[in-house]
């Protein structure tokens, strides 16, 4: 398969990344869903990361937040601590029915400050009331969490990610199922963390969507298609290279030693059967 | 018959009728909160598991000591916590889901309790074992059972923040970099004690029914976790109260009694509880404006 690091040709015009991809692969029983990518998010810029279904850009959400350990390569977060990032996953793994106000939800994201014992000061409900009003959920915080729309909840957890105040928001398909009115209050929240100067990068199937609203772009198909202005990112060529990707499951893919250099006698430096990274 | 007979007299003519109660009000002190922490975790059956892993610890403990309650209660906090530490670290180590590790763990626990008490014990001694009773609560026991109602009530007050964000979103927890296995362990470990502070008094078989009949009655009453922790906690109490007083008037035996109250209570919740009550949803046809 021919391969080519994009990526690392448009590098040079990056301005200095938040958080710097680095030869990284992911894999999940040896297959790997994130193949040795490499590259840096613009700093305090919206990216969206887009490509087809199991292109591994869950995956990499995960990885950058520390989730998940790499196979091979390296996530770089230049100081950032994984609690300074926040991260706002598929609604799966949430509790909906789970007996919790709203305004506690959202209080939720005070935990830097509050942890396990620390008391919730008053300036932090202030925050979170001014949170929810921000996502147009004022007047809602006495409410149970078992009581809100789709859109409703995933309002609220935005309003939990403004408390958060971190530099690096990691959004996972935030507009899952949401109608356009809801979306577009969320874009704009969105908008104004890139005028707060905050790194944000959102994993999107819209088109659209990331043309109008994201400057960069990463495209995935477990290999980096392209990564850079979206303009240049989402052509014709590029999205039909990353919907080629091969979808079928090989049992018996051979061992990956694309970084092997020299002569082949030389043990393997990058080898899925030692998972000792 | 007055009321003060039917209501205080047993309590107020034998000493160990008072044990009883003092001992079942501590009991109900701390399975309640524990019970609808299970209950809102989703691990309603994790009760039951456990209860049956404890038993090959009071067992053996019995056979070696006869029935000594300080022995088989250590015996049974051994075997709870094998089990709950192996199933744990088995989840983490390979592909199994949690319930199935415990599952399994239980289930080889299980059978070997009755392994050993069919071999070394008697019959007798297995019923004991499995259904307890409350009315031979002496002032050790009772001791102990306010240890655990009291160690309880103290590590859930500590641990309340994290294990209703660990039970509400996990992933968040985790991305925090809040260590929400520790708050797991810690719960699984009052759970265990829990159970073994309640199978002297009911039996290792009913102890769990204290534990979620009244959380799974609170769930029907209130919205909020404090109100659903108080509605347990009145109920688990009350049923403790009034199941003493029918075994002692019927003449029946105390943890069956204890645990059919209770269960008197879920039913009464099922038909009348405001949130979701059988009830309620037949009244309630008539939709609002807005």
């Amino acid at each position: 398969m021919s391969h080519h690091h994009d990526h690392q040709h448009d590098h040079a015009h990056h301005p200095a990344g938040a958080i710097r991809l680095s030869n990284l692969t992911l894999t999940y029983h040896r297959h790997p869903v994130v193949h040795h990518v490499s590259g840096s998010f613009a700093q305090g810029e919206l990216t969206a990361i887009v490509g087809p279904n199991g292109a591994g850009k869950s995956t990499l959400l995960k990885a950058m937040m520390g989730l998940m350990k790499p196979n091979h390569g390296r996530v770089e977060r230049h100081g950032l601590a994984p609690r300074e990032i926040a991260y706002l996953p598929q609604q799966a793994a949430i509790d909906r029915d789970f007996p919790l106000s709203v305004q506690d939800a959202v209080l939720l994201g005070d935990w830097r400050n509050s942890g396990w014992f620390g008391r919730i000061s008053r300036s932090a409900r202030q925050r979170a009331d001014a949170a929810l009003e921000r996502v147009g959920m004022a007047g809602f915080g006495g409410r149970p969490v078992d009581e809100l729309s789709a859109g409703q909840f995933q309002r609220v957890l935005f309003a939990r990610l403004l408390l958060q105040d971190a530099q690096l928001i990691l959004l996972d398909e935030p507009f899952t199922a949401l109608d356009a009115k809801t979306t577009a209050d969320l874009l704009a929240v969105i908008a104004g963390w890139r005028r707060e100067g905050r790194t944000v990068v959102a994993v999107l199937h819209d088109y659209e969507q990331v043309r109008s609203h994201f400057p960069q772009t990463l495209l995935l198909a477990k290999e980096c298609i392209a990564w850079g202005p979206t303009t240049e990112v989402l052509t014709p060529a590029n999205l039909a290279r990353a919907n080629g990707m091969p979808q079928n499951w090989d049992d018996d893919a051979p061992v990956c030693h694309r970084d092997d250099t020299g002569a082949p006698t030389t043990p393997p430096a990058h080898d899925h059967t030692l998972h000792s990274h | 018959m007055t009321p003060y007979e039917i209501l205080w007299q047993p309590f107020a003519d034998f000493a160990f009728m008072r044990h009883a109660l003092v001992g079942c009000l501590a009991l109900a002190l701390g399975c309640a909160p524990i019970g609808l922490f299970l209950v809102l975790r989703r691990m309603s059956l994790m009760g039951d598991a456990m209860s049956h892993a404890i038993l090959p610890g009071a067992a053996i403990a019995f056979i070696a000591y006869g029935l000594s309650l300080t022995a088989m209660s250590i015996g049974g906090l051994i075997a709870g916590l094998v089990v709950v530490l192996a199933a744990g670290m088995v989840t983490r180590a390979t592909q199994l889901k949690e319930d199935a590790n415990f599952a399994a763990f239980y289930l080889v626990s299980l059978a070997s309790g009755v392994l050993l008490v069919s071999k070394w014990g008697s019959n007798v001694d297995l019923m004991h074992i499995l259904f307890g009773t409350v009315l031979a609560v002496d002032a050790a026991a009772l001791v102990f059972l306010a240890a655990v109602a009291t160690t309880t009530l103290v590590v859930l007050a500590l641990f309340y923040r994290a294990l209703v964000v660990e039970s509400f979103d996990p992933e968040f927890l985790q991305s925090m970099g809040g260590r929400g296995a520790w708050a797991h362990f810690a719960f699984l470990i009052l759970v265990v004690l829990n159970l073994v502070a309640g199978f002297q008094a009911l039996g290792t078989l009913m102890a769990v029914g204290l534990m979620m009949l009244p959380a799974a009655s609170a769930r029907l009453w209130a919205k909020e976790l404090p109100a659903m922790l108080c509605v347990a906690l009145g109920i688990a109490l009350v049923s403790g109260y009034v199941g003493l007083l029918i075994s002692y008037h019927g003449d029946l035996p105390s943890g069956p009694s204890i645990i059919l109250t209770a269960g008197l209570a879920y039913f009464g919740s099922l038909a009348l509880g405001r949130r979701g009550g059988l009830l309620w949803r037949w009244l309630g046809h008539e939709h609002l404006e807005a």
